[in-house]
């Protein structure tokens, strides 16, 4: 079990055939105070770099990318309540969608954790 | 709006970045957007007790001449002449059309008038003064000192501890007053809906005397997305939004803001097309929006009637932290103007309910004496 970061800062953290999704701890912090989470249907079915999440901060919307194809089977009822979790927990509570993946060898291309520490220090 | 390294900087720029700021640009300068505390809670400060701001980017003029105040009004279609020295009022320039190209606070001082503009419009209002004073009055761009906005409740307990005659001035009025020493033009006025002031201090004294306020424990600095969030749940107008060439000041419902003086003289730009609006009736009227829900409509997102037909646009639109909701304004056709009306709001494709409401959504607490 490991959790991969993509460029646009999406986490994924891959489970037998379930991958959870949601933003990296950097990418929170970009955002600012996190007021509502727009999440797909659950059964919906998504390709890798299709639009899967909305944000909506105090300052402005910003859209969640998926980095794995698969099936949605279920989104974060938590933030309906408590969008702030994702300002809290970005890597925990804060998740926002759980896939069922149809092919795990699209993580391959991620980074690391290690590797995207690295990415994100250099963005600075 | 441009590259960062290539805006400019205001004279308290390093302290921005020593506070931790968030630098933006905006205007052709570097702001600050929010410092470390985050827009929400900058917002919900400056409504418990003080925040700082540097509007330093927005033009201050004085025009001065034989009659400043009927020479103004001959570009603007408000009052001037009303005030008093020592009184200030919300004005805006209008085109022939009736359209507004901006809009501004004129001051009456005793000998001249002090004007302040919208940073992104300073180089046009200088302009259209300039222009259309010619021989009547000289117009000159202050540039040697920076402005501060100290908003919020408890604004008058820090800064009359610095200036005590302060805690006597009204809503929209002006004086001169040493502030810790340093001579500032201080109105009693501000963009948040609360109580504030805000000072026009000489460039030299400025990081000095922010300093001193903002070691005052009610005092915390704040950026332009608090600002904005503000002086929406204020229901005020931002120009270039809400506010265009393409907007009316009766579709804006500013009315309140022209005289029955001014109206019955006319002698503006767009006399013709505002005294015809006002007598018809607009066809659109600005509004309050509310949401149901938690979803914020940003500007531009398209309004729809119960039926799904498009009926008019948010001209700005977010998260209200004090009202712990979205918020909204935009225009609407005069006929789903009315306060309860059911919209919709077309936010990626989807139609969210939301209703017209009266504004502003925070009640104003300006001190009136």
């Amino acid at each position: 079990m490991s959790i991969k970061f993509t460029e646009d800062h999406e986490w994924v953290l891959l489970e037998g055939d379930i991958a959870t999704i949601g933003v990296s701890d950097y990418a929170q912090e970009q955002l600012g105070d996190v007021v509502f989470v727009e999440v797909p249907e659950v059964g919906s079915d998504v390709s890798k770099g299709d639009e899967l999440s909305v944000v909506e901060s105090v300052k402005a919307a910003s859209e969640v990318y998926t980095p794995v194809s698969g099936t949605v089977i279920g989104v974060n009822g938590d933030l309906e309540e408590t969008p702030t979790l994702v300002n809290e927990e970005p890597q925990g509570g804060g998740w926002f969608v759980k896939i069922r993946i149809a092919d795990a060898s699209e993580l391959d291309e991620l980074m690391d954790e290690a590797a995207y520490k690295d990415y994100v220090e250099g963005l600075a | 709006m441009g590259d960062i390294s290539a805006a400019k900087h205001t004279v308290l720029f390093d302290l921005h970045l020593e506070l931790g700021a968030k630098m933006v640009p905006f205007a052709g300068y570097a702001m600050p957007v929010q410092y470390p505390d985050g827009i929400m809670k900058e917002h919900l400060h400056c409504r418990a007790a003080v925040g700082l701001f540097d509007v330093s980017h927005m033009g201050q003029v004085v025009i001065s001449g034989e009659d400043p105040a009927v020479a103004i009004e001959a570009l603007i279609p408000n009052d001037i002449q009303a005030l008093e020295a020592g009184q200030m009022r919300y004005s805006f320039f209008t085109n022939e059309k009736g359209g507004i190209l901006d809009d501004l606070i004129v001051t009456r001082r005793a000998d001249d008038l002090f004007v302040v503009v919208n940073a992104a419009c300073k180089a046009q209002d200088i302009g259209i003064l300039t222009e259309g004073l010619k021989g009547k009055a000289t117009v000159t761009e202050i540039t040697d000192r920076a402005l501060v906005a100290l908003q919020g409740p408890k604004a008058v307990e820090v800064l009359a501890r610095f200036a005590p005659d302060v805690a006597t001035m009204s809503f929209m009025s002006y004086r001169e007053l040493d502030v810790a020493g340093v001579l500032c033009f201080i109105t009693r006025s501000g963009y948040t809906g609360e109580d504030g002031y805000e000072l026009s201090i000489p460039n030299g004294e400025a990081v000095s005397l922010c300093r001193k306020l903002l070691a005052e424990t009610e005092v915390e600095p704040v950026g332009l997305g608090a600002r904005d969030s503000l002086r929406l749940e204020a229901g005020l107008c931002l120009y270039g939004h809400d506010l265009t060439t393409e907007t009316t000041p009766v579709e804006a419902g500013l009315l309140w803001a022209i005289s029955k003086r001014r109206r019955g003289e006319r002698g503006f730009p767009g006399a013709d097309v505002i005294l015809a609006e006002i007598a018809n009736k607009p066809k659109r009227k600005r509004v309050g929006i509310l949401p149901e829900g938690r979803v914020p409509a940003r500007e531009h997102t398209e309004i729809a009637d119960e039926a799904g037909n498009v009926i008019g646009e948010v001209t700005s639109g977010g998260f209200g932290p004090t009202m712990g909701a979205p918020v909204a304004m935009g225009y609407v056709p005069l006929e789903q103007s009315a306060i309860g009306t059911k919209i919709n709001l077309l936010v990626r494709g989807k139609a969210r309910p939301a209703e017209v409401v009266k504004m502003p959504f925070v009640e104003q607490r300006y001190y009136r004496g």
